[in-house]
């Protein structure tokens, strides 16, 4: 597996997998609600309607880069890589932000929390954003977009 | 205000989770759709460590009449498949292939990357926006 695979990173995936499930749990325990990350930023910003209270919404979002600032000050950097050009960034951040308004969640709301609770909804959304993804990238590999 | 720590706690802990899994990295979370390229698994083992502690809370969820730190669980429906989250799931799936980015990520890259992620931040806002505009 790792041979097969050597830029994987098996053992930080898990670790940082179960700090992401970690977190969604205190979400749903501790405040009754679903640590989804789309929902919470458009609530946060007024982008978008939702129950959870803005406050709340606002506090979870601006914890995600204190979070990961933490990681690249204890690791002494975090890998980043970004599109060469601006044009990925631009279009695919419209696609991902509409989608995930009109399909009510993204890898967060609907990828974990959702199909970690055997939801039919987020099953069915994750398959077809994985789907997708797949299919677009396998577009731009013949494309020569890669 | 607990609810608000407990948001703010909940929030870091994902931000910590994506940089260190290396899932705020664009590139590789592309590698991980890339299945005709140089396939990266790393996606899956951060779906399977996150779905494993999540697996626990909801069967601890089901027993507790209400959060900790609220007076309800307030919870999407899980029933009900319909266009707009076959659509909307669809389209999301497009943009994270052509860019690698998810809305989490992006956030976090605020701290690792910001030039790059406030532009990813700025056009998954106006995406959202345009949802907002034309679904009145």
């Amino acid at each position: 597996m790792i041979a097969a695979f050597p830029q994987a990173m098996p053992v930080e995936g898990l670790l940082g997998g179960l700090l992401i499930g970690l977190s969604a749990a205190i979400m749903l325990l501790g405040n009754g609600r679903i640590a989804g990350v789309s929902g919470l930023a458009a609530r946060a910003t007024g982008l978008g309607t939702g129950s959870a209270p803005r406050g709340m919404a606002l506090a979870f979002i601006i914890g995600l880069p204190l979070g990961a600032a933490v990681i690249a000050l204890l690791l002494g950097g975090v890998e980043i890589r970004y599109p060469a050009s601006i044009w990925p960034i631009v279009v695919g951040g419209l696609f991902v932000g509409y989608g995930t308004r009109l399909g009510s969640g993204c890898t967060s709301g609907h990828g974990v929390c959702g199909m970690s609770r055997l939801s039919l909804r987020s099953i069915t959304a994750t398959l077809l954003f994985m789907a997708s993804g797949i299919a677009t990238v396998a577009l731009m590999r013949a494309g020569g977009l890669l | 205000m607990k609810r608000v720590i407990a948001a703010l706690a909940a929030g870091a802990i994902f931000g910590a989770g994506l940089a260190l899994s290396g899932m705020a990295d664009p590139q590789r979370v592309r590698a991980f759709l890339d299945i005709f390229g140089a396939w990266d698994p790393t996606l899956a083992f951060v779906m399977g460590g996150a779905l494993a502690p999540m697996a626990i809370a909801w069967a601890i969820q089901r027993r507790m009449a209400r959060p900790i730190l609220a007076g309800v669980f307030d919870l999407p429906p899980t029933r009900g498949i319909d266009r707009p989250l076959a659509v909307g799931a669809v389209i999301f799936g497009v943009g994270w292939g052509i860019s690698g980015l998810c809305p989490g990520p992006a956030i976090a890259g605020l701290a690792l990357a910001p030039s790059h992620a406030i532009v990813a931040v700025a056009a998954m806002g106006a995406g959202m926006a345009l949802h907002r505009l034309t679904s009145r």
